[in-house]
């Protein structure tokens, strides 16, 4: 038996989620009212809401001082190139684990996994000295690489969940009629698996656009993605909260506007196979 | 032409036997149904013959050429599935020229046969529909579009009507029954249902946990079962069998009587026993009767029979039309 919503319980359920959605929000708008405050007004007590004197300055001086379309376009290649490599490993593999499993395919799925749950800074100086040693160190190359190779057993996990829900029968039909594997992948699985790629995709877009850990230790300046422009800021000639908070608000605006679009798929790649 | 040959076939997943030494011969147009209780390896044969599963031992030849080491796509073998498998993201039209397109075809000649399997199915409306805008029976029809348009040697059909309604099941195996003698084409055809098994197969194999149990015609099988599990299987209801001192008498170990094959006589004469459920269906009237030491017998009688739950009855059976089994199970003809 359906459970029976009253108005009641439907008003209290609509405010407390109105409440902890802006809870969650409340940092981000704060960020962004903060970069348009002048730094005395950042620093205010009581601080102000809406009712300051509004200005753009902050987005000139951090555009002057730092590139940030320099460091925009290191987020994009970075992000973009490891995306887009891991792509190219992750579905032939996902396709293998899928439809040409064995007995240890699992175990090999969980121990890709489990190199996700050992701290990144267990491995940073080794990781360090081989960058320096093979000259990868604040290279763009050198990050697309970390990052790819850090979010692939992610992808695989994710792109192996979404393969497992295409029937069999349907990659055998295609066999009978005539298909070799490669047409097979090309004409019938990959468009029917289109929108479990494209939201893990754009996960790992995300993961590589925010990581910082790696970026900030394997780059300086002339590699350094977005991350770094924000670091940056916090100086040891002291913190700049209103220039920090423009920084940041134009280093997340583009992934921001992305997942905005994109939420769809998000919330289908984050939610797939939980419900059946 | 499409002579299927099957020699010693043997298939195992690890240590457990699926199909034991399999030989059938299956003539060039004939309709083959591979029957049998769940689990008895009838989907398996069917999946060696198309080459999605690889055989552990034997050969299977096509037109005489062995061909357990071609890929399904070589084999020129076409399928339908249970689930029909249909390409989700293609129409129908994609769906039914996706073989040919693989095959390299040109368009116009794509085109060409793809509307005429269309106007054999029914289907000419449908052309640009998604799979999932059409109904069961519809989907049914793409799948099979989908097998005849490649002109295959034999269509190989896996239990392809059992996600069907009853009304439309009766009405599918008609039409693929005509279909496959209009084009004189081989067909493989794997069921549980002994019906679909009885009213379509020019000639039934009937399987038993991984054997070939017995192979003719629908009515070799009723009429000479060469076994207990092939008299038990087919036929609804099932077969009665009386061991002891009856079967003696006919110098068996097992005989075996068909419902139908019992007669009510009058008092006294026959085997007495007890109605226990009558099943009045018009046409036709089912009787359980508790026979005593024989056990629970059926009888299939005419409907005009009036008897209800706890009367006497007496049944003898129609010696001619008894079947006779030695200890081992296997049918003593005379």
């Amino acid at each position: 038996m359906a459970r029976r919503v009253t108005a009641r319980r439907m008003v209290v359920s609509t405010v407390a989620a109105w409440f902890f959605g802006f809870l969650i929000f409340f940092p981000i708008l704060w960020m962004v009212l903060t970069s348009f405050k002048t730094e005395l007004e950042a620093f205010a007590t009581p601080p102000s809401f809406l009712f300051f004197e509004w200005t753009t300055e902050n987005y000139a001086t951090v555009q002057d001082r730092s590139d940030y379309f320099h460091h925009a376009m290191n987020s994009i290649i970075i992000a973009g190139g490891s995306t887009l490599i891991a792509a190219l490993i992750a579905v032939p593999a996902a396709w293998s684990m899928a439809f040409a499993s064995t007995k240890r395919t699992k175990d090999i799925l969980l121990w890709m996994l489990s190199t996700k749950m050992m701290p990144a800074v267990g491995v940073l100086v080794p990781i360090y000295l081989l960058y320096k040693n093979l000259g990868l160190l604040d290279t763009r190359s050198g990050l697309v690489a970390i990052l790819c190779l850090g979010n692939l057993p992610i992808v695989v996990w994710m792109l192996f969940t979404y393969f497992k829900e295409i029937p069999r029968d349907i990659l055998e039909a295609a066999r009978m009629d005539g298909a070799t594997i490669q047409r097979e992948l090309v004409y019938v699985l990959l468009p029917m698996a289109i929108p479990g790629i494209a939201s893990t995709l754009l996960l790992n877009l995300i993961l590589a656009w925010n990581e910082a850990f790696w970026t900030l230790n394997l780059s300086t300046s002339k590699a350094a993605p977005l991350t770094v422009f924000i670091a940056s800021y916090s100086s040891p000639e002291g913190l700049f909260w209103a220039k920090l908070s423009a920084a940041s608000t134009m280093a997340i605006a583009p992934i921001l506007v992305l997942g905005w679009f994109s939420q769809r798929q998000l919330v289908r790649g984050l939610t797939f196979g939980a419900v059946k | 032409m499409g002579r299927i040959t099957l020699q010693g076939v043997h298939k195992s997943f690890g240590a457990l036997d699926i199909i034991k030494d399999a030989n059938l011969d299956i003539e060039d147009g004939a309709f083959v149904v591979f029957v049998g209780p769940s689990g008895c390896g009838k989907t398996t044969l069917l999946r060696l013959i198309a080459g999605l599963e690889d055989v552990t031992g034997g050969q299977i030849l096509i037109d005489g050429q062995n061909v357990v080491n071609v890929p399904p796509a070589k084999r020129g073998l076409s399928m339908v599935f249970q689930s029909y498998a249909l390409y989700p993201h293609m129409s129908v039209r994609g769906n039914i020229a996706f073989g040919l397109k693989m095959a390299g075809l040109p368009r116009p000649e794509i085109n060409r046969k793809v509307e005429a399997a269309a106007a054999t199915l029914n289907l000419t409306p449908y052309l640009d529909r998604k799979p999932r805008e059409l109904s069961g029976g519809q989907r049914q029809r793409v799948a099979i579009g989908r097998a005849i348009v490649r002109e295959p040697k034999a269509f190989l059909f896996d239990e392809p009507l059992s996600n069907l309604d009853a009304a439309l099941r009766v009405q599918m195996r008609m039409e693929v029954t005509k279909l496959q003698k209009q084009l004189a084409t081989t067909a493989v055809y794997v069921t549980h249902d002994q019906v679909e098994a009885m009213t379509m197969a020019d000639r039934i194999v009937v399987l038993n946990a991984g054997r070939v149990e017995q192979y003719g015609s629908p009515l070799e099988l009723y009429e000479r079962p060469a076994n207990l599990f092939v008299a038990g299987f087919i036929g609804s209801p099932k077969m009665n069998f009386v061991a002891g001192a009856p079967a003696s008498q006919h110098g068996a170990n097992t005989i075996g009587i068909r419902p139908e094959h019992l007669r009510i006589a009058g008092e006294g004469g026959g085997w007495p026993g007890t109605v226990s459920v009558a099943e009045h269906l018009g046409s036709d009237t089912f009787l359980y009767v508790d026979a005593a030491e024989l056990g629970l017998l059926t009888v299939r009688g005419i409907g005009e029979i009036h008897l209800k739950g706890g009367d006497r009855v007496w049944l003898s059976p129609d010696p001619a039309r008894l079947h006779r089994f030695d200890r081992d199970g296997a049918a003593i003809r005379t």
